[in-house]
């Protein structure tokens, strides 16, 4: 009798701990059995070619919501920097390195610009980050007079499509190498502690002598940087640097991963092995209608039923 | 069935995990009567509470209430059935009136919409029939804690409450507050209400209360009657020991070597404080003794670089300093543990471990990596060291009881061999046994040659363990009282009356 209520405790402390990626297997296993052609290697490497941007931005939002923050600018920061690099690589033949720089530099102004608001003068994140959500596109716009940029036939250009091997794309290394130095800093550095310390409660992270204000800019940083370096490769592999369209909507997509990844809304335990899980589950179902011809309004309803499912299985009740 | 009791429990058990912390245990509370749970930390009364309550569910045992079996299995059904809880952080909104505290989610409606003619009407009547006459209309936040406890238990009384649950209820409150808030309790008394009433502050128990069960580590020690029993008996049962070497204990007069540590001089902030002196000595207990309100917490913070003064100096081994962040006040020596160590103090769901290192990672990391082992080995030392009731280093330390939640925020200043630790009301909410360890502690820490800042509302620990007591009364200095000196009648005696304390000390210098 005893023994059979601790095991159920048991199988519903795990289900809180793995629901999201109980949903991920789920959604596999019917996916393999309706969607046709979805028993193939290649989906999967596409699917997490087209998580890419969701996947890596999502792993510094996962910081950010630790530290009890949002980050809603992310979409605006992709804008800048995808404009920024293609301007310079293409327009001004600055070469790939400065490129890159200059774009990941750009983001990184935005990043400091919502840490200081939120770190230094106390406003509520989601009204600091709104700032350049609302204006980031518009200031990104202006570096090409709302044009979309287009290219063709640099020798870098290829890098956004490139499959290592012919086979596994370059996205999917990349999001390998992120997500290990995203998990290694939330679990073995004192920057992740302290991240997680002010989530978990800010006044006392101030008494014990944590200077948040740093920790906080530190986050968002990271966080612009991560967008801006995902728009990078997205600009590659699009051949096309639009402000008007890139990331728009992704820093939803992104919060969700977190949400259903695990990490609380309220701040503390970053899950980034749980984010990672979470925006591939986005991804998933978004693939899963294309494939099965659904209506992307319909796709996004039951986008809503799976997030429901995902949180309701992590609930805590005590 | 019997009549004369409203609350009947019995045989109740609860097991979190692997640990039973509720051994088949009965208790009941007859109509109309005040009655006291005792234990020390640990012992189960919260969770025995929060079974009554519906936030916990039991696994075995029955409820009755007014006779009838009740198995309450969310707070709010436990309020329907007429089971009210006060809690210590008080459960109202302080952005909504006063009267909107009362009546939320009991509107009163007049075609659908909220009559507030009547809401404030009533709610005035019901806070004047407890003695009580405020607006209603205002804020509830801009009134003090009392305030907010009397209008939490108009609610109740508002609900048709048959016992009311008051769940340290005192903790914040002055001496004044709570012989209203007594009044309060003898007036519901009077309708036939019962009150379950917890504290650590002995006094008011034997106060307050007509009956007392004690529990010790999740067993029922036994139901007594108030008047039967002497505060040393009480005490013995709640340890499980006897008492008196725990109370009667005494300090040793030490020599402190008169090199003066800190030194602030004229601090003034706001209403608080308006140009207070302190001294410490390296190594040397120093008591601050005052009402609440006194100022004594806000010096503490501005000792430590939390808040800013308005005006004054603050001297450090003689060198001026300004501390703008507390990192900055921890980077010159200083430690300080919060009066309020849920909100202030501990970081709920982070280990043990990381909780004792938290305010100095540089210990055990290296080019900011953690190093775990290195943490762990820390944490292990100090859970030894001052008996840390842990299942182990990586335990949350939301998991752990109140006296041992205070003992790793202890660990986490002493581990950074400090100059000085300002210790907020370390004592408070925490049961007689807890309470004398901290004690043994401060005095170690002490004798290592750290200073310490002692505050507390408790005159016993200040005379217990301080070389020295300095009174504040309204933000100014009231006296100074060091040696055999400290007693209870002139500390008071300072409080009460801070210009002939003043004299005193002219007259001393």
């Amino acid at each position: 009798m005893k023994a059979e209520r601790v095991k159920a405790e048991n199988v519903k402390a795990v289900i809180q701990k793995y629901g999201v990626l109980i949903v991920l297997i789920l959604l596999l296993l019917i996916n393999a059995c309706v969607t046709p052609n979805f028993v193939h290697i290649n989906t999967i490497w596409n699917l997490l070619r087209q998580a890419f941007p969701t996947i890596i931005i999502s792993m510094g939002m996962t910081l950010v919501i630790a530290t009890g923050g949002i980050d809603i600018s992310v979409g605006s920061t992709m804008a800048l920097s995808s404009i920024i690099f293609a301007r310079l690589l293409i327009d001004m033949e600055m070469g790939f390195g400065v490129s890159m720089l200059g774009a990941l530099g750009a983001s990184c102004v935005f990043g400091l610009f919502n840490g200081a608001l939120v770190g230094i003068l106390d406003f509520q994140p989601i009204v600091a980050t709104l700032i350049l959500m609302i204006a980031g596109r518009g200031i990104a716009q202006q570096f090409n007079n709302g044009a979309v940029l287009s290219f063709y036939g640099n020798a870098f250009t290829d890098l956004g499509t490139y499959r290592i091997g012919g086979v596994v794309p370059i996205q999917v290394l990349l999001i390998f190498i992120v997500v290990a130095i995203m998990s290694f800093l939330a679990r073995k550095t004192t920057f992740g502690l302290y991240v997680q310390a002010i989530g978990d409660n800010g006044t006392a992270s101030r008494l014990v002598g944590l200077k948040t204000t740093v920790v906080l800019i530190e986050t968002y940083t990271l966080c612009a940087l991560l967008a801006g370096g995902a728009a990078v490769l997205e600009t590659l592999r699009l051949c096309a640097a639009d402000p008007n369209n890139i990331g728009s909507g992704i820093e939803l997509d992104c919060v969700a991963a977190v949400a259903i990844g695990g990490t609380s809304m309220s701040g503390g335990k970053a899950v980034i092995w749980g984010t990672l899980i979470g925006a591939i589950v986005m991804q998933l179902i978004t693939t899963m209608m294309n494939m099965n011809n659904i209506y992307y309004a319909y796709a996004l309803v039951i986008k809503a039923f799976i997030i429901i499912a995902a949180l309701y299985l992590q609930r805590k009740k005590d | 069935m019997n009549e004369e009791y409203i609350l009947q429990m019995e045989g109740i058990s609860k097991q979190f995990s692997s640990v039973k912390v509720l051994h088949e245990v009965d208790f009941r509370i007859k109509k109309g009567e005040v009655h006291a749970l005792m234990g020390e930390n640990g012992a189960g009364k919260s969770t025995l509470i929060k079974i009554l309550t519906g936030i916990y569910r039991k696994d075995a045992g029955t409820i009755r209430l007014d006779g009838r079996e009740i198995i309450p299995s969310d707070a709010l059904e436990a309020q329907e059935l007429g089971i009210s809880p006060i809690y210590q952080d008080i459960s109202v909104v302080g952005q909504l009136t006063v009267a909107e505290n009362i009546y939320v989610g009991r509107e009163i409606k007049k075609h659908g919409v909220i009559d507030w003619k009547t809401t404030n009407q009533k709610s005035r009547e019901i806070l004047r029939n407890l003695g009580i006459d405020i607006d209603v209309t205002k804020p509830l936040s801009a009134y003090g804690t009392a305030i907010q406890q009397m209008v939490a238990i108009a609610r109740s009384i508002l609900i048709d409450a048959k016992l009311v649950v008051m769940d340290e209820a005192t903790s914040s409150l002055d001496e004044d507050e709570v012989r209203v808030l007594f009044q309060i309790i003898r007036r519901l008394k009077d309708e036939g209400i019962s009150v379950l009433f917890i504290s650590h502050r002995l006094s008011e128990v034997f106060e307050i209360s007509d009956t007392i069960t004690v529990l010790k580590d999740g067993y029922l020690v036994g139901e007594y009657e108030t008047a039967s029993l002497t505060k040393t008996e009480l005490v013995s049962k709640m340890i499980g020991r006897n008492a008196q070497d725990v109370v009667n204990y005494k300090r040793k007069q030490r020599e402190v070597i008169k090199e003066e540590y800190l030194n602030a001089l004229g601090i003034q902030s706001g209403i608080r404080l308006k140009g207070y002196d302190l001294t410490i000595h390296r190594g040397e207990v120093v008591g601050l003794a005052g009402l609440l309100g006194s100022g004594r917490t806000e010096l503490a913070r501005i000792l430590f670089g939390v808040d800013r003064m308005d005006r004054g100096e603050i001297y450090i081994n003689g060198a001026p300093v300004e501390f703008r962040f507390p990192y900055q006040a921890i980077g010159r020596g200083l430690a300080f543990c919060s009066e309020d160590r849920k909100v202030e103090g501990i970081f709920p769901d982070l280990s043990l471990a990381e909780n004792i290192s938290i305010s100095n990672m540089k210990a055990v990391s290296r080019f900011g990596m953690i190093q775990k082992k290195k943490m762990q080995k820390l944490a292990e030392e100090y859970i030894e060291k001052i008996r840390i009731k842990t299942s182990g280093a990586g335990q949350k330390i939301r998991a752990l009881s109140g006296g041992n939640q205070q003992k790793v925020i202890l660990s986490r200043w002493m581990a950074m061999n400090p100059d000085l630790i300002i210790l907020d009301e370390p004592t408070r909410g925490i049961d007689v046994g807890a309470k004398k360890e901290i004690e043994d502690l401060i005095r170690e820490i002490a004798s290592k040659g750290i200073s310490v800042l002692l505050i507390s509302s408790e005159f016993e620990e200040l005379i217990r363990n301080c070389d020295r007591v300095e009174v504040i009364r309204e933000g100014e200095n009231a006296g100074t009282l060091s040696g055999e000196a400290i007693t209870e009648e002139n500390i008071l005696e300072m409080i009460a009356n801070g210009a002939a304390g003043k004299e005193a000390k002219r007259h001393e210098s």
